[in-house]
């Protein structure tokens, strides 16, 4: 009796994540006129961040968003709209972030530039000190 | 500067990064919307339930609205849900509820269960108006003002707290202005 309880409790447990399901749906697979277009496709949604799981890109997510945004880099493919198009249309809809290659403008000026400052104050500190060092070298010789 | 200064300053530099890095953390998931204080994207979508009546964004000009997209697969959707009703209650605004990537049957069955506080339902059955508008998650709502313009975004659930500090003010500036 109370096996029978504790074991419905545990089903209907297992029953309430079925909330968490998202609809399954059947995905067609995306068809293209030519290897080119392929390549652009592979190329492109590498490129693009998926939204929903923010360190996955849209070619390897299985979020719902992801298929759809898919299909929506395929359609536009399909029309003729340029790589620079098809980027510039995801910028405008989900902001720079959507792009994994953020791209060189005011804001991102710091994150560009900061390797380089980093390296120059590196190659500062180290020919300073090589410097001093020599100097002391000198100096203990003359002494 | 003496040698011992320097890294002494380097470290406490770094600590400073550390605990501002950490401050933030919870809100990098979060996306500024590039859409915000730009037109609301253009869209032409059938009523739910009522596939024969198509309203667009031209049918809504002139009025502040609120775009609340939800869906019946979407479990924060019934947390704000309660939410939602009590504006719909106040009636300082239209809302539109944005149902997408749904069923039809599934979505009115919602509505049903736990009540209708929209103004006016519309379906977005492939998620197309939704990938114009940017919602990458569920729920979110638009803020527009009566000239088209989205003025705020939420991610995710309305609050209370929302609603009296963001969303209230807003729409009794546009009225006063008119």
């Amino acid at each position: 009796m109370k096996l029978t309880a504790l074991l419905s409790t545990f089903l209907m447990l297992l029953l309430s994540f079925s909330v968490f399901a998202q609809k399954p749906q059947i995905q067609e697979p995306l068809v293209f006129e030519n290897q080119q277009q392929q390549d652009r496709f592979d190329k492109l949604t590498k490129e693009l961040r998926c939204l929903v799981c923010q360190n996955q890109n849209l070619a390897d997510s299985d979020a719902q968003l992801a298929h759809d945004l898919r299909r929506e880099v395929h359609t536009m493919l399909l029309t003729g709209a340029s790589d620079g198009e098809i980027k510039q249309f995801m910028v405008e809809r989900y902001g720079d972030f959507v792009l994994y290659r953020p791209p060189v403008q005011q804001n991102t000026y710091l994150l560009w530039l900061a390797p380089l400052v980093l390296l120059l104050i590196g190659a500062w500190v180290l020919f300073s000190n090589i410097r001093k060092r020599a100097s002391l070298l000198v100096d203990s010789e003359n002494t | 500067m003496n040698s011992r200064t320097l890294p002494l300053i380097a470290f406490v530099l770094l600590l400073v990064l550390l605990v501002a890095g950490l401050k933030i953390a919870d809100q990098k998931t979060e996306l500024p919307s590039p859409l915000l204080n730009k037109p609301a994207p253009a869209f032409d979508l059938p009523v739910l339930g009522n596939p024969d009546q198509r309203l667009s964004k031209a049918s809504f000009l002139g009025k502040p609205y609120l775009v609340n997209f939800w869906a019946s697969w979407c479990v924060t959707c019934r947390v704000e849900h309660p939410v939602v009703t009590e504006l719909a209650k106040r009636n300082k605004l239209i809302i539109i509820g944005l149902n997408f990537r749904d069923e039809t049957n599934d979505a009115l069955g919602w509505l049903d269960q736990f009540g209708d506080p929209y103004d006016i339902n519309l379906r977005d059955a492939d998620g197309r108006t939704s990938i114009d508008f940017g919602v990458y998650a569920a729920p979110e709502s638009f803020l527009v003002d009566p000239q088209g313009m989205i003025v705020f975004k939420q991610l995710g659930a309305l609050t209370p707290e929302i609603i009296e500090t963001e969303i209230l003010p807003r729409v009794a500036a546009m009225e006063s202005g008119n």
